[in-house]
């Protein structure tokens, strides 16, 4: 990759240590795409925010950053590990609420706004068509590409990271024009649900390579949308899809039946049952909560369920009354967190999580070390409420 | 042909696994432990081995996850894939791992459990 004399005297450290170091991951990020150059980009979203996934090294990493260092684009950061409003009711170590605190806190000295959220196009309005942006969150960077007509790769923390400083990355993959899949998934399911697209979207990430065309679906509504992208970026590399009938260019068709749906949910799925639910991975929308409002009138949980939405979004449901019947079904909703890997679910008194998440049962499974069972929406609200 | 990402030195055995890997979800950042059971190394530490596997895949916080090995020493001396991804690469460059990314029928020829000395500034790089 090309470096101009500027960039070539950052990554030389005569601009200090927290460019030199962005410099470094540009350039293998660079190197690993094949970029020939770097190009300014107008947004990144940054992970590496919980401290569950984090550790004691990424906030140790992450205050030295803080110090001296602000981001010089537009920023936003993905969810934390609980909500600072609802710890009391939950059973929290001293230790990880000041790790937090203090992650949450470099993030904002460092000039970052502080959505804490998976889903940032729930909250802004999305730039201009084929605007360069730079999304570290899979769920994210898949919808950016595929349904806000943005551009951007699978960013990791750290390059997403590298791109707020330096407002840049490197031109490569889906970035470019005329990088178009070869290979088509056919859906073949018939009334698809969210749940049956989360499993698509795990199916794809498993088959395809960076981008990936759907033909036989119609237009699916947001909730299949999300689950779609939070599927699809848990088990693979792609971060694009399209849907569209027309497959005669592509060199390789792959169908999604009940056989391969069956494959994936039994993968995921591993547990009849639930000790408590959740909603939200990614977190909900508005347009959710007002459905999950409707879906809830008259009815109440039979046990815990945890409903995940950003701050923003929560702020606008609360006035306009859409919380009102979530509340009174007896859910906890909460905001700056999600479903994955939060410690508000404790595998020492907690043996199986309902969720109609697919993403969500992907990190239940292996890092929260819980049994999930999974369900669509509609299933959960008939077999967990009276 | 091998196309190096991150430059460096190192020597290890090889741990060689045919699954993408997931850093995230899969390794235990303390240790280097692989606990999801669908790996062909599970249960296996990847700590102090060169690593050998065909990408990443998953959760971008992955790259933190390979720094948190790296500041645990539990981390692999070195990486060797067959195809490139960010949260490995970016990982690997912060956390000063040698990373490499070598053809499919060099990928293959890669024998597990065998000893190895990588060196980016040499002309055989792999010996």
């Amino acid at each position: 990759m090309e470096l101009t004399k500027d960039e070539q005297a950052a990554l030389n450290g005569e601009k200090g240590e927290a460019l030199q170091t962005a410099y470094r991951i540009l350039l293998a990020t660079g190197e690993a795409t094949n970029a020939e150059k770097l190009i300014p980009i107008k947004w990144a979203h940054l992970s590496g925010v919980n401290y569950n996934t984090i550790g004691d090294s990424g906030e140790e990493f992450l205050r030295k950053l803080s110090e001296g260092t602000k981001v010089t684009v537009k920023s936003t950061v993905n969810p934390m590990g609980f909500d600072f409003d609802h710890t009391s009711e939950y059973n929290l170590d001293e230790a990880f609420i000041e790790k937090q605190r203090s992650i949450r806190d470099s993030y904002i000295k460092m000039g970052v706004e502080p959505t804490f959220s998976c889903t940032p196009y729930d909250i802004y309005d999305l730039p201009e068509k084929d605007t360069q942006v730079s999304f570290a969150e899979s769920n994210a960077a898949i919808f950016a590409n595929s349904l806000g007509g943005l551009r951007t790769n699978k960013e990791s923390a750290f390059s997403a990271l590298a791109s707020a400083i330096t407002g840049k990355s490197p031109y490569s993959d889906l970035r470019k024009e005329g990088n178009e899949t070869q290979m088509t998934i056919r859906m073949k399911l018939e009334n698809p649900n969210e749940l049956d697209f989360g499993l698509l979207g795990f199916f794809a990430g498993k088959v395809a390579d960076t981008s990936v065309k759907i033909s036989g679906v119609s237009q699916p509504d947001r909730r299949s949308c999300k689950a779609l992208c939070g599927g699809m970026g848990t088990s693979g590399t792609c971060a694009k899809f399209q849907f569209s009938d027309e497959d005669e260019n592509s060199s390789e068709k792959v169908d999604f039946g009940k056989e391969e749906m069956n494959k994936i949910f039994d993968e995921l799925n591993t547990s009849d049952k639930g000790d408590l639910i959740t909603l939200g991975s990614p977190q909900l929308g508005l347009e959710e909560l007002s459905d999950l409002s409707k879906m809830l009138k008259g009815k109440s949980f039979r046990k815990r369920c945890m409903v995940f939405c950003s701050r923003a979004v929560q702020h606008q449901a609360r006035s306009l009354k859409y919380t009102d019947e979530i509340d009174r079904a007896g859910c906890d909703i909460l905001s700056d967190c999600c479903t994955c890997l939060t410690p508000l679910i404790d595998p020492n008194n907690t043996d199986s999580v309902t969720t109609n998440s697919v993403k969500g049962a992907y990190y239940l499974k292996n890092s929260t070390g819980v049994d999930v069972n999974l369900k669509p929406l509609s299933k959960i609200i008939e077999d967990e409420t009276k | 042909m091998s196309k190096i990402i991150v430059q460096g030195k190192a020597k290890g055995v090889i741990l060689k696994t045919t699954n993408p890997i997931n850093f995230l979800g899969a390794v235990d950042k303390n240790t280097g432990v692989i606990h999801d059971q669908k790996y062909d190394i599970f249960k296996k530490s990847i700590k102090n081995t060169v690593l050998v596997f065909p990408h990443g895949i998953g959760s971008s916080v992955g790259a933190y996850t390979i720094y948190s090995l790296k500041s645990n020493n539990a981390a692999p001396v070195a990486m060797i894939c067959q195809k490139a991804d960010l949260t490995v690469a970016s990982g690997c460059a912060l956390a000063n791992i040698p990373m490499i990314i070598i053809s499919k029928d060099e990928f293959d020829s890669i024998e597990n459990g065998k000893y190895i000395q990588i060196d980016t500034e040499s002309e055989e790089i792999l010996n």
